[in-house]
C-alpha cells in the first residue's frame, strides 16, 4: 500500500531545522526542480541553490536551500543543506546587501581578481532568498 | 603570629578572586549549555552524510578519488585543536601532550602542524617542529565557515600531494566533567564500510553515483573538522567549569581558615592585652 504521506526531514550542519508531515513537495535538483509525492521511488539527486516548497493540506510553506542532497524514499525525504532558511526566518536586509555586493563585483570585469563564479553564486543565493522570504505561508495556488 | 589587619587584607583578595571565579563559572555553564546543543544538532547531519557517503561506496564503480588515496605516511601534519583562552584546568595541557607524544612517535617522518586555538600555536611557535598554519581566535565565534576555510586547505594540500596523512588531535565532549582526548586520522579517509541492509535499496539517481561521491567526500571531511571544532569547544566550557568551580570551592576553605586563623591573633592579642594589665596591676600592689 502507498503512503500518503512523506515524512520529510532538512538537516543543515547547524540543526535539524524541519520534521513535518508533508503532502507533497518541490526541491530544485540539480537537474531540474523534482516535485515529490508519497510513493516516489526510491532516488538521490544533489540540490541546486533554490527553494524548497512543501504542502500540508491546503498550506504551502517555503524554504530557501544553497547547496544540498537529498534521498528520497517512498514516505521519506531526507535533506541534507549547507544553509537552508524558512520563508518567515530569512533577513531580507542581509540578503539585499548580498545581492548588491555581488553586483557591484560582477559589474567589475576587468579586476582580474574577480571570483566570476563566486559572484555568481552568492548573487544567486541572495536572489534566491529575496524570492523565497516574498512567499510566506500561503495558499495552495 | 601574623598581624590581623594583614589577614583581613588577605581574605579581602581573596573573596575578590572567588566573586571572578564564581561569575566565570556562570558564564562557562551558559555557554556550555549552548555549545552542547549545538554538538548535539550538528550529528544528524554528520550522520546523514556518512550514511548516504556508505550507500553510495557500495554501488559507485570508481571508488577513487583524490581524498581517498593512501601514501604511506612520510609527511603527516597534525592539526592540534586547543582553546584560545586559559583557566580551563588541564584541558590545553593535556592536548599538547598528547600532540607532543605524537611527535615524538613520530620523529622519523617528515611532521608539521597545524593549530587551531592560540594556546596550542603559543606553546608549539617556540618549538623545532614547524608551524605548518594557525587558526587563532575562532572559538568566540564559531561557526560552520571556520571548519569550511580549515578543511578546504587541508583537502587542497591533500589533494596536491604535499602531504600524505592528516591527523586530528583534539578533546572530545564526553560529559560535562569529562574530556577524552582523540586522535583521529582525517585524511586519507579511513575505508568506508558498505552497509548490507541499505544495498536493498535500488536508488535513481539523478545525477551518476560518481558525481555524488566526489561531492559529498569533501562535505564528509567538513564535517569532521566542524564536529570536532564543536567538541572541542564544548569540552573547554565543560573543563572551565569545572575548573572554576574547584576555584571557588578552594577559596571558600581558604577564607575558612584565614577567618581562623584571623580570630586566633585576634584573640591572642586580646588575651595578651589583659594579662598586661592584670601584670601591671598585680606589680602595683
Amino acid at each position: 500500500m502507498l503512503p500518503d504521506k512523506l515524512q520529510l526531514e532538512i538537516v543543515t550542519p547547524n540543526r535539524l531545522l524541519l520534521k513535518e508531515e508533508v503532502d507533497e513537495l518541490q526541491i530544485p535538483g540539480k537537474n531540474g526542480y523534482l516535485g515529490i509525492l508519497p510513493g516516489h521511488a526510491p532516488l538521490i539527486s544533489e540540490l541546486q541553490i533554490g527553494e524548497i516548497s512543501y504542502r500540508q493540506d491546503e498550506a504551502v510553506h517555503y524554504l530557501s536551500v544553497a547547496w544540498g542532497y537529498c534521498e528520497v524514499l517512498p514516505d521519506r525525504v531526507i535533506v541534507l543543506a549547507e544553509t537552508a532558511e524558512k520563508a518567515e526566518e530569512i533577513d531580507v536586509n542581509r540578503a539585499l546587501a548580498a545581492k548588491e555586493r555581488a553586483e557591484k563585483r560582477l559589474a567589475d570585469l576587468q579586476n582580474p581578481e574577480l571570483d566570476f563564479n563566486r559572484a555568481m553564486i552568492s548573487l544567486q543565493r541572495a536572489l534566491i532568498r529575496l524570492q523565497v522570504s516574498n512567499k510566506q505561508v500561503g495558499a495552495l495556488q | 603570629m601574623a598581624n590581623v589587619l594583614d589577614i583581613r587584607r588577605r581574605i579581602r583578595s581573596v573573596r575578590n578572586t572567588q566573586q571572578i571565579t564564581k561569575a566565570m563559572k556562570m558564564v562557562s555553564a551558559a555557554k556550555l549549555r549552548r555549545a552542547q546543543e549545538r554538538v548535539f544538532s550538528a550529528r544528524p547531519y554528520a550522520n546523514k552524510i556518512l550514511e548516504v557517503l556508505n550507500s553510495l561506496v557500495t554501488r559507485s564503480e570508481n571508488k577513487r578519488h583524490p581524498l581517498l588515496e593512501e601514501r604511506g605516511d612520510q609527511r603527516i601534519q597534525l592539526v592540534v585543536v586547543t582553546a584560545d583562552k586559559g583557566l580551563c584546568g588541564a584541558f590545553n595541557t593535556n592536548i599538547i601532550k598528547a600532540a607532543q607524544a605524537f611527535i615524538d612517535e613520530n620523529q622519523d617522518k617528515r611532521l608539521s602542524l597545524n593549530c587551531v586555538g592560540r594556546k596550542g600555536r603559543d606553546f608549539f611557535r617556540k618549538r623545532p617542529t614547524p608551524l605548518a598554519n594557525e587558526f587563532v581566535n575562532i572559538f568566540s565565534k564559531l561557526e560552520y565557515a571556520h571548519a569550511r576555510a580549515i578543511a578546504s586547505q587541508l583537502m587542497e594540500e591533500f589533494a596536491a600531494q604535499k602531504l600524505d596523512a592528516i591527523y586530528l588531535v583534539y578533546n572530545e565532549f564526553k560529559s560535562v566533567v569529562q574530556q577524552r582526548i582523540r586522535v583521529e586520522r582525517l585524511l586519507p579517509i579511513q575505508r568506508l564500510k558498505p552497509s548490507p541492509e541499505e544495498t536493498l535499496i535500488d536508488y535513481i539517481y539523478e545525477q551518476p553515483p560518481e558525481e555524488i561521491f566526489n561531492d559529498l567526500i569533501p562535505k564528509h571531511v567538513e564535517v569532521q573538522v566542524y564536529r570536532a571544532l564543536l567538541e572541542s569547544a564544548a569540552a573547554e566550557h565543560g573543563a572551565r567549569m569545572t575548573a572554576m568551580d574547584a576555584a571557588t570551592n578552594n577559596a571558600v576553605d581558604m577564607i575558612d581558615s584565614l577567618t581562623l586563623t584571623m580570630n586566633r591573633a585576634r584573640q591572642a592579642g586580646i588575651t595578651r592585652e589583659i594579662i598586661e594589665i592584670v601584670g601591671g596591676a598585680a606589680a602595683l600592689e
